[in-house]
């Protein structure tokens, strides 16, 4: 068995610590791994993927097409362009916040991601669609949705490791400095991530993913998940009011 | 021994390391880069001596040296660097080694980051060495160290060929964090052995031809090649490097055929595949880039009068270039072993889509939108942007040409700075803009060179012109760094692959040297300056040079940053002049991504209403 996790973004988005850290993870779970990054010239604001391939008969160094179970994508045409990997029935994470290209700025072709997301939406039925600006509002920068869409992936069940071994990989493999405001990313993600479980039940499929262990959370990193997702459930509160209204 | 979850370029340092390399050194290029990186890293006692050499040609000379004294020396760099190590290794093939001497030469499939897609198990067999190919960064990790036990068995150097797929992959590899470096005997003289005359070369290249088939003999039981799958089975999938990893993912556990898997390609390990090839009537070889096995397993079939059928790249089952892909491959088996055709495999995602459909399983989807193109571009802030800019405004309306060179700066190719007019290897810029002008002496040239490949291939055609007179204008673009691979320092930067601080190699006194009349060192992020040194250069016959000096972007956190006030006007100038990937329009209004401006103001300084302002962060 193996579980296929394909990264895709745009150079510069912090796509290759994510998957460092998933297969750090893995790695220290016991997990085979093997994963692939594009490096090089596609770094220059290019198309960036990486494939992180979990279990013992992964062989080949990239994912085959249409067996990815898992895609995050870090931006929402990329998303599309990658959707080639999903496997039928597959997961997909997407933020819907664009990077628009310089050549979308000189010859504007109207892009502004969200006929990505609806293309998505009208094609994928275990989608979680998240805006990382305001999923990372508090943290202080988008820049943190790398490690916070992880917490996302974990909180969804859509990934086998434990919120524990998660967090210890984090602070071993980030810089010392980074450390904290990356395990707080995570936990946004997390409580973001459990959030649109309960709002879809067909998100995770059970024994694709293992559960995630209860492990308790520090005090601190309690209330803040509890206060994300009460952020998060409220919104979608009004959301719904405004709809019957 | 330690267990570590590593790049493939790290494992094959480390692999280096494990077989005690008292040399490493190289020139940096994608996908190989990371490998003297890695070794330098862990290098803290300083037992090894490590270097980023001038260029490949130097590096393998350096490397020929140390090992006539008996080191054991490891040389990196991407296959293009071969063709510029080609003149040594050429050499050296004959001369033969002492300590052993393994050359690492990353190929490119696809091309991912390369100007061409060539094959080092060709340029193996040119040069009549062995080649190892490795498929997995284990084995990788593996190879290195075999390679060079047989560099020092035979006293040939030895070529290792990862692809990108293999340098830039991750895997758990498990390494011996003890090795130490060799002792090294010191260089016996003996003119007879290391003096390279005709003489030599005749007797030598005889011997070279008598051991190959040798060395093909004892691959021919190397553990790397082996036959997996059915015994007795009449069809057979030959594979080498990535390309084996593909077939693997798709043929694992099967019995109806066999997968042989070739890591040794040149000497080719002969006795192994008469073997394998045993009652086998079609054959199906599958590998990246050149036909190699392909035409190998021809001519064997050739020589031996055997029947077996080769498919491959040379009867259309296989693509001729561009990179493997693991459907790619599945879909070459999966035909290849009758179980679909090609027009069957098309057809099932069309089936699918309209079953999805009938059961109401997805909606229907609309339409996929276009999606945007990302073509690599300049980062925000890059310096290059502004020099490239400079020369632009200053020679609005003259007849120019902008020749480029290899690097970062090849992207001043874009829209809408559109500044490289040609580009086409290392160092190529300033001779060539040399050949343009005495097409055209009317024309104004220009020749951008980065700081780095300055170093590496640039002073010759600088020599050159000089000497033969042409009238040019060289732009070194200084950034103080080699940053298309990483950012690894150089004679310019004042640091080497030891960690000690050097005495830098001045491009200008360089330049001042070769007897240059005028060069003229600017901040390209001073608009104003640059675009006058630009004209002052364009104005003079002869060879001028311009030094636009600014640190890479990627190389420090920027104090400032750029932003747009209520005073735009919103003509979008800024982006039409100078395409900066951190200005964009966002609900009609222009602004500037905070997270990646550095503050290098150039915006603010073609802004026609002084809209921008530059604030500390």
């Amino acid at each position: 068995m193996s579980y296929n996790i394909l990264l895709c973004g745009v150079g510069g988005q912090g796509t290759v610590l994510a998957s460092k850290l998933l297969a750090a993870t893995a790695c220290k779970t016991g997990i085979t791994v093997h994963s692939a990054e594009t490096i090089g010239m596609a770094q220059r604001g290019g198309p960036v993927t990486s494939h992180v391939r979990l279990g013992e008969d992964a062989y080949a160094p990239l994912i085959p097409k249409k067996k990815a179970d898992l895609i995050i994508a870090f931006e929402p045409a990329e998303a599309v362009r990658n959707l080639g990997y999903l496997k039928k029935g597959g997961a997909v994470i997407v933020n819907s916040s664009p990077i628009k290209p310089v050549t979308e700025s000189l010859h504007p072709a109207g892009y502004d991601g969200s006929e990505m997301t609806k293309y998505l939406e009208g094609f994928v039925k275990r989608l979680v669609v998240v805006d990382a600006d305001d999923l990372c509002k508090d943290l202080g920068s988008a820049k943190f949705f790398n490690v916070a869409v992880l917490g996302l992936a974990l909180g969804a069940g859509l990934l086998s490791f434990t919120k524990e071994d998660m967090l210890s990989t984090i602070e071993t493999t980030v810089k010392e400095a980074f450390a904290e405001i990356n395990k707080k990313a995570f936990i946004t993600g997390l409580a973001a991530g459990e959030a649109a479980r309960q709002a879809n039940p067909e998100l995770a499929v059970p024994g694709e993913a293992r559960e995630m262990s209860k492990r308790n959370l520090t005090d601190e990193e309690e209330k803040h998940f509890l206060a994300v997702k009460e952020e998060i459930e409220e919104k979608r509160r009004k959301a719904a009011e405004g709809v019957k209204s | 021994m330690k267990t570590e979850y590593m790049m493939g370029n790290k494992a094959i340092a480390l692999g280096a390391i494990a077989a005690g390399v008292n040399v490493a050194c190289g020139y940096p290029g994608t996908p190989s880069s990371e490998i003297i990186d890695s070794i330098a890293k862990a290098n803290k006692d300083k037992a090894i001596h490590v270097e980023w050499s001038i260029n490949e040609k130097a590096a393998m000379e350096v490397a020929a040296g140390a090992s006539y004294a008996g080191a054991r020396c490891l040389v990196t760099m991407k296959m293009m660097g071969l063709n510029v190590a080609s003149d040594a290794l050429m050499s050296l093939a004959y001369v033969g080694v002492e300590g052993g001497v393994v050359v690492v030469s990353a190929d490119d499939p696809g091309p991912i980051s390369s100007q061409t897609e060539q094959d080092t198990r060709l340029f193996a067999k040119y040069c009549r060495i062995p080649v190892f190919d490795p498929s997995s960064v284990e084995e990788a990790y593996r190879m290195v160290q075999d390679a060079f036990e047989y560099s020092e068995k035979y006293k040939t150097p030895v070529l290792l060929r990862p692809t990108t797929r293999i340098d830039h992959a991750y895997a758990s590899v498990t390494y011996d964090e003890t090795a130490k470096p060799k002792d090294v005997p010191g260089f016996v003289k003996n003119s007879k052995r290391f003096v390279i005359f005709p003489g030599l070369s005749r007797a030598n290249h005889a011997m070279i031809e008598k051991r190959n088939p040798e060395i093909g003999e004892e691959f021919s039981d190397y553990a790397f090649n082996r036959v997996y799958g059915g015994k007795d089975v009449k069809k057979a999938v030959v594979a080498g490097g990535t390309g084996f990893a593909y077939a693997m993912e798709y043929m694992q556990g099967r019995e109806d055929a066999k997968l042989i898997h070739v890591a040794t390609p040149h000497p080719l390990p002969e006795r192994f595949l008469l073997n394998a090839l045993e009652g086998v009537e079609e054959v199906l070889v599958v590998e990246e880039l050149f036909p190699y096995l392909e035409e190998e397993l021809l001519m064997l079939a050739g020589k031996h009068k055997l029947s077996y059928k080769v498919l491959g790249k040379h009867t259309g089952n296989s693509p001729l270039s561009g990179e493997d892909t693991a459907e790619g491959v599945a879909e070459e088996i999966g035909v290849f072993l009758g179980e679909f055709t090609h027009e069957e495999e098309r057809m099932k995602s069309t089936v699918e889509q309209i079953k999805d459909k009938l059961s109401g399983e997805v909606k229907t989807p609309p339409l996929a939108p276009a999606l945007p193109v990302r073509p690599p571009v300049l980062c925000a802030g890059c310096p290059h942007r502004a020099s490239f800019y400079a020369v632009k405004k200053a020679m609005k309306g003259r007849k120019a040409n902008f020749s480029g060179d290899i690097g970062c700066y090849t992207l001043g190719n874009a829209m809408p700075l559109d500044m490289v007019d040609t580009c086409l290897c290392m160092g190529a810029g300033i001779t060539m803009a040399q050949g343009l002008h005495w097409t055209d002496p009317d024309t104004v040239n220009f020749a951008f060179i980065g700081d780095s490949t300055f170093f590496a291939s640039g002073m010759t055609g600088i020599a050159n012109a000089v000497y033969n007179e042409a009238d040019l204008t060289v732009c070194i673009l200084d950034n103080s760094t080699t940053a298309m691979t990483g950012h690894q320092p150089h004679p310019g930067t004042g640091r080497n692959m030891m960690g000690d601080v050097v005495a830098k190699i001045s491009i200008e006194g360089i330049l001042k040297g070769m007897g240059l009349k005028k060069v003229i060192t600017v901040n390209p992020l001073n608009l104003e300056e640059a675009v006058e040194a630009v004209r002052e250069c364009a104005e003079e016959k002869g060879v001028k040079a311009i030094l636009f000096a600014s640190p890479c972007v990627a190389l420090f956190k920027p104090e400032q940053k750029c932003t747009v006030t209520d005073r735009c006007i919103g003509c979008k100038n800024c982006i039409r002049e100078i395409g900066c990937p951190a200005i964009s329009v966002k609900e009609d209004k222009i602004t500037i991504d905070a997270l990646s401006c550095t503050g290098c103001n150039l915006c603010a300084q073609v802004c026609p209403v002084g809209a921008i302002e530059k604030e500390v962060r």
